[in-house]
């Protein structure tokens, strides 16, 4: 298990390959479909983005409403391949990991090879349990957009695995390559 | 013939509880079904998904967090005794008062758009919910809701297969549809298959299937065979839990049929996350 903290550099990303399980520490950023469409067509005016961006983390997570008293609501991971047409565009303006779940397609992969970032896994279905490991909660852009506006997340040991890497590893490919058998 | 009579605003009480419910209680049977994953999976990493998604249950049921922030579309089957007679407002407004008011009291996520390709404005109350009513015999009201994931959701298909194409055409694009949706509708995955009816019937079909106790056979024993080959083909994909490879990709997989046109074999798969939520109430 290894542990890391954000924002993530390029030597932190060099380390990690696909199948590592790691616990990540500090803020994070949550966006999801809407916010990332909003982000990318700003990008595209040249203007700038809601927060810094450069070594930052995105969690792909629209959590449920917070409970009185509480820091956070459920709060897993989305699909990913959603956000895939706008990643490599983040990734080029400093982006350096995500968070979120299911296999990235090939141009988020170049991306995250050319400019050093990494894709991180965490158990889908799994909000209740990840909640336990976010220390604090704002909203930070797009509140209009209810559970898919964009919130810093304060977390500690946040459970994740290297899904793919930044040299192509690819738990998804590899898992399933060492898994699959024929039946007869 | 006598009647019951039975107020719409009992079916808004049942649907705010049973919302709730459904979020944070996941069912005795879909966690024996993780726990024997548990048992017979071979993958370090599908283990420790596994104990996390177990784990994630009790803390749900616990604390009454909703169990995935993915708290769904309401999906909402009311089967309604023909010797009942509503009362109360209109049954598609309670429907969705029940909603309304489950997902805002048990603090559960409002994930429905207004618009599907346009505006895409949250309405901001997880309505509408979708609805399907059957009349049945009797003078009961019972009430059905799953919380559909849109991840899962998103992976699920139908296919106007050609009769020439048979079962093993019913099989392929099975198996198919579960390797192309991989991680993404989060195994390990429940699947509901429909064959027959037509092509929305088919759909309804698969849907209904995934209301089945886990590990349910259809009583047909030549389709209850199908639902045992289709599960261990599915796991021998290797895809595993949230598709990071391993033994265990499909809790269950539960076939429902249905009479078809001579022309045709419409075939439908509707996955459902491991965090599949259902629950019901009998009015």
């Amino acid at each position: 298990m290894k542990k890391i903290s954000t924002p993530l550099t390029d030597s932190v990303v060099e380390d990690l390959r696909a199948g590592d399980e790691v616990l990540i520490t500090g803020t994070i950023y949550t966006g999801r479909d809407a916010a990332h469409k909003r982000m990318v067509e700003l990008l595209a005016k040249g203007e700038q983005l809601p927060f810094d961006i450069q070594g930052q983390v995105i969690y792909y997570a629209g959590p449920t409403p917070t409970r009185p008293g509480e820091v956070v609501g459920s709060v897993g991971p989305t699909t990913s391949v959603r956000m895939d047409p706008y990643a490599p565009i983040l990734i080029q303006h400093g982006l350096k990991g995500m968070i979120g779940k299911g296999q990235r397609t090939q141009p988020v992969v170049d991306a995250m090879k050319k400019h050093k970032a990494v894709y991180f896994a965490a158990v889908g279905g799994a909000g209740a349990l990840i909640a336990r490991a976010v220390k604090s909660n704002k909203t930070v852009a797009y509140e209009d957009l209810g559970p898919e506006a964009v919130r810093i997340l304060e977390v500690v040991d946040f459970p994740a695995i290297v899904a793919q890497d930044c040299f192509g590893g690819d738990l998804y490919v590899e898992g399933i390559k060492k898994f699959s058998r024929s039946v007869s | 013939m006598a009647k019951r009579t039975v107020n719409t605003n009992l079916i808004t009480e049942k649907l705010a509880e049973l919302s709730g419910a459904a979020s944070c209680e996941l069912d005795d049977d879909l966690i024996g079904a993780l726990k024997e994953g548990l048992r017979i999976e071979e993958s370090p990493v599908g283990r420790q998904i596994l104990e996390q998604i177990l784990e994630n249950a009790k803390i749900s049921r616990d604390t009454r967090l909703a169990s995935c922030q993915d708290t769904g579309f309401a999906v909402v089957f009311l089967e309604i005794g023909q010797d009942v007679c509503l009362e109360g407002p209109v049954l598609p407004d309670a429907v969705n008062e029940g909603v309304r008011q489950g997902y805002e009291k048990n603090y559960l996520r409002k994930s429905i758009v207004d618009d599907p390709a346009i505006t895409r404005k949250n309405t901001r109350d997880n309505t509408p919910a979708v609805i399907y009513t059957d009349i049945v015999p009797g003078d009961k009201v019972k009430i059905i809701l799953t919380a559909k994931g849109g991840g899962s959701e998103n992976m699920s298909a139908v296919a106007m297969l050609k009769p020439a194409d048979g079962i093993e055409g019913v099989r392929k694009f099975v198996v198919d549809t579960v390797k192309k949706a991989g991680g993404n509708p989060c195994p390990p995955i429940i699947v509901g298959v429909g064959v027959g009816g037509t092509f929305e019937k088919c759909a309804l079909l698969a849907k209904k299937a995934l209301l089945r106790p886990l590990g349910s056979h259809h009583p047909d024993e030549r389709y209850a065979k199908l639902e045992r080959e289709l599960l261990v083909e599915i796991n021998a994909t290797g895809i595993g839990p949230q598709g990071l490879g391993g033994r265990v990709t499909a809790l269950s997989v539960m076939v429902e049929t249905f009479p078809c046109h001579i022309a045709s074999l419409p075939a439908a798969v509707n996955l459902n996350c491991h965090a599949s939520r259902h629950k019901e109430a009998i009015i």
